[in-house]
């Protein structure tokens, strides 16, 4: 039998079908991929191998009377930030010690209700905090990708760092992500996977640990653009228990993928241009205009003045929003209880030794920016910026402007320990500037691998679209992938 | 504006997180350079523009008042680090 690891989701799903093999066999495939590749990859934080196969087994009986969800039998990944119950749910930090929650997210429960399997939980940057997966309790998740004649270790890419790395380095069909600022379109881009966030409210937000609640969103990341619109199908919905989820319809994002874009317009934003940008990314940004041109897409210059303030106004609404979501853990309730003379003492020790730097540096900007005195200048005013950078987005949109095409990522992925970003946080935050207006505006934003470096690195092109048409994304995301015709594949080395 | 060694401790104290003498300095570095960095925002002219409070048009579902879920305290005090009765205990906080 050749390789099941490496079959893509829907190719999987055809042979399920198919009866060629079965979940069984698929999900025991998967299982030992990661038995090998874990203590290299560090991808995965828990493995859930008896309840895999469990549900593998359950999936089978289904599949043999030729019923099940439109996921049968699938083995997935989870990333540590959704609540899976009585399973190892962390958000990849020391304060969340042997958490096991009681309930279920909604968006693995959608998972679990259309057929999957979980193969366990992935490693991330702690609550998702982080462009580099390096923040993880866990340690760092390395990129399943080298340079060209080098065994120099790169990041994934973060938040969704263990996501990426596992879906890149066959250790899953696919796996869920969350974004905030660009944690899954920046380490799909890093690792030549497809990500996209969706338009926020499309995902429920119920059982996924928060981090900013007006900017986090769900979503998946996967090998293809159509497994990834598959994903997303079963992942969405409206929710009773998300008060920003919204009810709407879910359209079968599949059908839309090989629609084309024959008279869309896609707008370039000459915002995005960046001063010492490198020559690769500027070419692949022009190669990817001269392929959706050449699939019958119109390719109108745009601009977006606000774009330069989105990263900076990020940093504070998100801060703010985190420091407010994470005074919940207070060693009272879950997770890690450092004891002192009294209950202040139980509070400050605990949240100091629980929570990584990163998180704390966060946690205090935070504070601060809503601290009396500070709130209007900081917080109002961020706010007041992302009404702008919104209306960015409905003035071109209105202008008829169907998709907004530019680069994900400034770079392709670096070194793990980078200098630079250690001594300067903010060299660490410029990873997600052209991710993170899609956030502040709550916009649908689709990256997908179009080109590799000089070193071989993959690289990935962005597609932002109007409010809750993923499809257009989907479509367009396929005109790139099948343009670029390459295999996105890492060479094995672990 | 930039946080000086007192204003670190104090939001220290307001986060809830200890913040060791030795630690006082870097913070104070970290959260500077972050500060300086949003300082930029300042360019912007925002006279006249509504601060955003939901990002999609919509406003918050509401629901008949009643109790839709609960009575099963057993499960809300399974992961406390320390509970008795289904209570969840803390250090003596009233002499």
């Amino acid at each position: 039998m050749s390789d099941l690891t490496r079959l893509t989701l829907a190719a999987a799903r055809d042979g399920l079908k198919r009866k060629d093999f079965t979940s069984s066999e698929l999900t025991g495939a998967y299982l030992k991929a990661i038995e090998g590749a874990n203590p290299k990859l560090n991808a995965y934080v828990a493995v859930t191998a008896e309840q895999a196969l469990e549900q593998a087994k359950a999936s089978d009986g289904k599949l043999a009377a030729g019923q099940g969800g439109s996921l049968e039998g699938i083995p997935l990944g989870i990333k540590d930030l959704f609540a899976t119950k009585g399973v190892h749910t962390q958000a990849a930090s020391h304060i969340l010690d042997s958490f096991k929650p009681e309930y279920e997210s909604t968006v693995t429960s959608n998972l679990w209700r259309d057929g999957a399997v979980m193969l366990g939980k992935l490693n991330m940057d702690e609550f998702a905090m982080g462009s580099s997966n390096e923040t993880s309790y866990y340690g760092p998740v390395i990129n399943p990708w080298r340079a060209s004649n080098s065994n120099a270790q790169l990041v994934p890419g973060g938040s969704s760092g263990g996501s990426a790395a596992a879906v890149s380095a066959w250790l899953c069909a696919a796996a869920t992500a969350t974004d905030t600022g660009g944690s899954i379109r920046q380490p799909a881009a890093l690792t030549g996977t497809v990500g996209i966030k969706p338009t926020y409210g499309r995902c429920s937000r119920w059982g996924v640990v928060a981090f900013a609640s007006s900017l986090d969103q769900a979503g998946p990341i996967a090998r293809t653009v159509e497994d990834a619109a598959i994903m997303l199908t079963s992942m969405s919905g409206f929710d009773p228990k998300d008060s920003t989820s919204v009810e709407l319809a879910v359209p079968d994002f599949a059908a839309a993928v090989e629609r084309g874009v024959k008279g869309l317009v896609i707008g370039i934003p000459r915002e995005y241009r960046m001063d010492g940008m490198p020559a690769e990314i500027e070419a692949l940004w022009q190669q990817g205009i001269a392929w959706l041109k050449a699939e019958g897409a119109t390719v109108r210059d745009i601009s977006l003045p606000h774009t330069k303030y989105a990263l900076p106004a990020y940093y504070i609404v998100a801060p703010a929003e985190a420091s407010s979501n994470l005074a919940r853990y207070d060693g009272v309730k879950y997770g890690l209880r450092d004891t002192g003379k009294d209950i202040t003492d139980l509070y400050e020790l605990t949240r100091a030794d629980g929570f990584g730097r990163e998180v704390k540096r966060r946690i205090m900007i935070g504070t601060y920016v809503l601290s009396a005195g500070y709130y209007d200048a900081y917080y109002v005013r961020a706010q007041k910026v992302r009404t702008l950078i919104k209306r960015d987005f409905e003035t071109v949109f209105s202008e008829g402007v169907d998709a907004v095409l530019t680069p994900a990522t400034p770079s392709a992925a670096f070194g793990i320990g980078d200098e630079d970003m250690k001594a300067d946080p903010v060299k660490m935050y410029l990873n997600d500037v052209f991710t993170v207006t899609v956030n502040m505006a709550g916009l649908p934003g689709i990256a997908v691998p179009a080109g590799k470096d000089g070193a071989g690195l993959p690289l990935g092109l962005q597609l932002i679209g109007k409010p809750f048409d993923e499809e257009t994304l989907f479509a367009a995301g396929r005109v790139i992938e099948r343009s670029a015709g390459i295999d996105f594949s890492p060479d094995k080395w672990w | 504006m930039s946080v000086d060694a007192a204003t670190v401790k104090r939001i220290g104290r307001l986060a809830r997180i200890r913040i060791e003498e030795g630690e006082v300095a870097k913070y104070q570095d970290e959260l500077n350079a972050i500060l300086g960095f949003v300082e930029q925002l300042d360019e912007v002219d925002v006279s006249g523009v509504e601060p955003m409070t939901s990002v999609m048009p919509m406003t918050l579902r509401q629901r008949e008042d009643k109790v839709t879920d609960g009575g099963y305290a057993e499960k809300i005090v399974a992961n406390a680090p320390l509970s008795e009765d289904n209570f969840f205990m803390v250090p003596k906080v009233v002499e």
